[in-house]
């Protein structure tokens, strides 16, 4: 099925919005410049702030958000060279803790996947083995790498000879020529992808190639794919920082949610090229449904939603196995392919207590087929519930796409409008704004009904069924106005603003609700939140 | 078709001057770098006895990447498919620009000598290696008098 949510989200300036007009949009402007503040959170991140110290990142936050809502999680989003320079900072406190020089320490905080409790922790009780373990072996403080001649060398590699050759060994003593170490190390960084770890080319050698080393042998062109290689370990080395999922986007966002958490918390976040997104399993932003539930529902729609429909209307499950039979034909007599249990269609009781009124089944009163349609009756129950969901589900996917295609049509249109009226362009915003929110409450819309799905019924659910409706309603209201013929639609302007803000608030209200039950373990599941 | 790197020749000599005891290595006339392999099925091995044909090629960044080995003699062992491919942490990320031609076909002598299926390449035999190991063995040998019978000279 295709609940891939395409990028729609390189998302207008709504927050520009928002800031700029001056038309007052009551709660639905406060979830705006909530939105907007826990998003420009990362505009204030400078070098010195220490990103990766829990303490540090929350107390940070507390003057920027003043007020977040239940739903939202803090993040920061980060762009490449922010990344560069706050391994750079670790690596310089680390480096004067342990007292070894910045590049031996940038090969230990890698080797134990930037870990630096762990890491000075081990050094203090046991530096050799720390050393060793990480490939650096003993004092690489005291010489620097360097290019030399040696006499009566040959290259094991290459098997060239002679006075002349330049050659280069680390301190493990395995030396080749500059040539062939050049070329393994291009080899490494440019065939294969490796930075963090590239080891000695020594047979069984652990040793691993510094940053030092590195720079004297291979160019500027290596240089710059290296360091992005090594930004790349550094972001999935990192339990808090992922990359943006969006295709082509640079940036990585961080965020403290733990994978453990997941089960009470649903950490959307916005990254700063508009696409907002899960920090839990990299999907698009699928709150109020948390992780475990989304991935057991796509699956089970993966499995399911082609053929559910037609299934429901064509075929039984044979009582014995359960496997899906279709019938094809008048004859009431089937025959499972699976198990080749024979029954009755009509009354889906045994075939052998038919006897031979076979094409006239007065059956119906037969334990074995009152049984069995008991059975029936219960998986298509189980299959009509599940088609409930899905449909709504699914509608709302669709309509998402409908309603985007009108924007962009009325887009056009209005932008006709805008040059034979000579209207400004930051009169024709609220467009925009109608329809992002629009497309942000659906994608709320459809998966409250994957939630609603798994939902065991207690005296919260009709709370948040109201809520459903209620949103449900405001989003088909605003939807209703896209249809409007281009020449009234500014008239409605006023109108539609309202009910645009009336949307974001609906959405708002709901995702609390949720959250808030959800962090306190309020709901109850039919399955297991794992 | 390119000079042949020095590396490849003096490793090419040196496989002819100086053997290895079990394994022969001869470079195709038409291309150097392709060559047939036999390998001597270790003593004390399900393989005893047996003569492994396979052929082995040396790319062209060989040695900073590795020969690519596969066995053309079909052979029963966790670590070799049936497409004759081996599972051999030299020939894939503990390979070292270092290593040469005569250590890998020592690796892979070794390897017969001590399955390890653990570490499969095959699942199948893997499986049947752990569930009944005395099964599989006898299964290899039956394989090996089969498949990798020495031409009677
Ligand atoms: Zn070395
Ligand atoms: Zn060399
Ligand atoms: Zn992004
Ligand atoms: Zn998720
Ligand atoms: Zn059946
Ligand atoms: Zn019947």
């Amino acid at each position: 099925m295709d609940s891939e949510d395409d990028f729609n989200s390189s998302q207008m300036s709504e927050d520009d919005f928002a800031q700029d007009s001056d038309v007052e949009i009551d709660e639905g402007k406060d979830a705006e410049s909530a939105r907007s503040s826990s998003c420009d959170a990362s505009d204030t991140w400078t070098v010195d702030s220490d990103f990766d110290d829990d303490v540090g990142f929350e107390s940070q936050d507390k003057d920027i958000k003043p007020n977040k809502h239940a739903y939202e999680v803090d993040f920061n989003v980060f762009e490449p060279s922010q990344i560069q320079a706050s391994q750079h900072k670790q690596i310089a406190e680390v480096s004067s803790i342990l007292v070894q020089p910045p590049e031996a320490t940038a090969i230990l905080l890698r080797h134990m996947r930037w870990n630096k409790e762990r890491l000075i922790d081990q050094y203090m009780e046991k530096p050799e083995e720390t050393l060793e373990s990480a490939g650096l072996g003993q004092d690489a403080a005291t010489n620097p790498p360097k290019i030399t001649k040696i006499q009566g060398f040959c290259c094991d590699i290459c098997c060239e000879d002679g006075p002349e050759l330049d050659t280069f060994a680390m301190r493990c003593g395995h030396r080749f020529c500059v040539d062939c170490y050049r070329q393994y190390l291009y080899t490494k960084i440019k065939d294969e992808g490796e930075a963090a770890r590239i080891r000695c080319p020594g047979d069984k050698c652990n040793r691993v190639v510094d940053s030092k080393s590195l720079d004297l042998l291979v160019g500027d062109d290596l240089h710059d794919r290296y360091q992005e290689l090594l930004t790349r370990t550094y972001v999935d080395d990192k339990e808090k920082l992922r990359w943006c999922p969006a295709p082509n986007c640079v940036y990585a966002v961080e965020c403290a949610v733990k994978d453990r958490e997941l089960p009470r918390v649903v950490p959307t976040v916005h990254c700063d090229c508009g696409h907002y997104f899960c920090f839990g399993c990299s999907l698009n932003d699928h709150q109020p449904a948390p992780c475990s539930l989304v991935k057991r529902w796509l699956k089970k729609c993966e499995d399911d939603s082609e053929t559910a429909n037609w299934i429901s209307a064509n075929t039984k499950e044979c009582p014995k196995c359960h496997s899906t039979i279709e019938k094809n034909g008048g004859c009431n007599h089937m025959t499972c392919r699976k198990c080749r249990n024979e029954f009755c269609w009509m009354c889906m009781g045994l075939w052998s207590e038919h006897g031979t009124s076979w094409y006239n089944c007065n059956r119906f009163e037969e334990k074995s087929g009152s049984e069995a349609r008991d059975a029936q009756a219960k998986s298509r129950q189980s299959l009509e519930r599940y088609l409930h969901y899905y449909n709504r589900y699914a509608n709302h996917e669709q309509s998402a796409k409908l309603d985007k295609d009108i924007y962009l049509k009325t887009e056009k249109k209005m932008q006709q409008l805008q040059s034979s009226t000579g209207m400004s362009w930051i009169e024709v915003q609220y467009l925009d704004t109608a329809s992002h929110a629009l497309q942000q409450c659906r994608q709320t819309l459809k998966w409250t009904y994957a939630f609603a799905y798994y939902l065991a019924r207690n005296n919260l659910t009709e709370i948040f069924e109201d809520n459903q409706k209620d949103l449900e309603m405001a989003v088909e209201n605003l939807s209703e106005m896209f249809e409007k013929p281009i020449d009234q639609l500014q008239g409605l302007k006023v109108d539609m603003m309202d009910k645009t803000a009336y949307c974001n608030k609906r959405r708002i209200i709901l995702l609390n609700d949720t959250a808030e039950n959800l962090k306190q373990g309020n709901w109850e599941f039919n399955v297991a939140l794992s | 078709m390119a000079a042949l790197p020095k590396r490849i020749v003096k490793e090419t000599e040196r496989l002819s001057k100086e053997p290895v005891p079990g394994i022969s290595a001869v470079p195709h006339d038409d291309n150097l770098r392709y060559f047939d392999v036999t390998i001597d099925g270790p003593s004390q091995s399900p393989y005893e006895g047996g003569l492994f044909r396979l052929e082995l090629f040396l790319p062209d960044d060989y040695p900073m990447t590795p020969p690519k080995v596969r066995f053309l003699t079909k052979i029963y062992h966790p670590n070799i498919d049936r497409l004759g491919r081996i599972c051999l942490d030299v020939l894939k990320s503990n390979w070292s620009p270092a290593l040469q031609i005569r250590t890998i076909l020592l690796s892979i002598q070794a390897l017969l000598g001590a399955p390890n299926p653990d570490d499969p390449l095959a699942n199948d035999v893997a499986q049947a290696w752990k569930e009944d190991q005395s099964k599989a063995i006898e299964t290899a040998k039956q394989w090996t008098a089969q498949h990798a019978a020495r031409p009677t000279a």
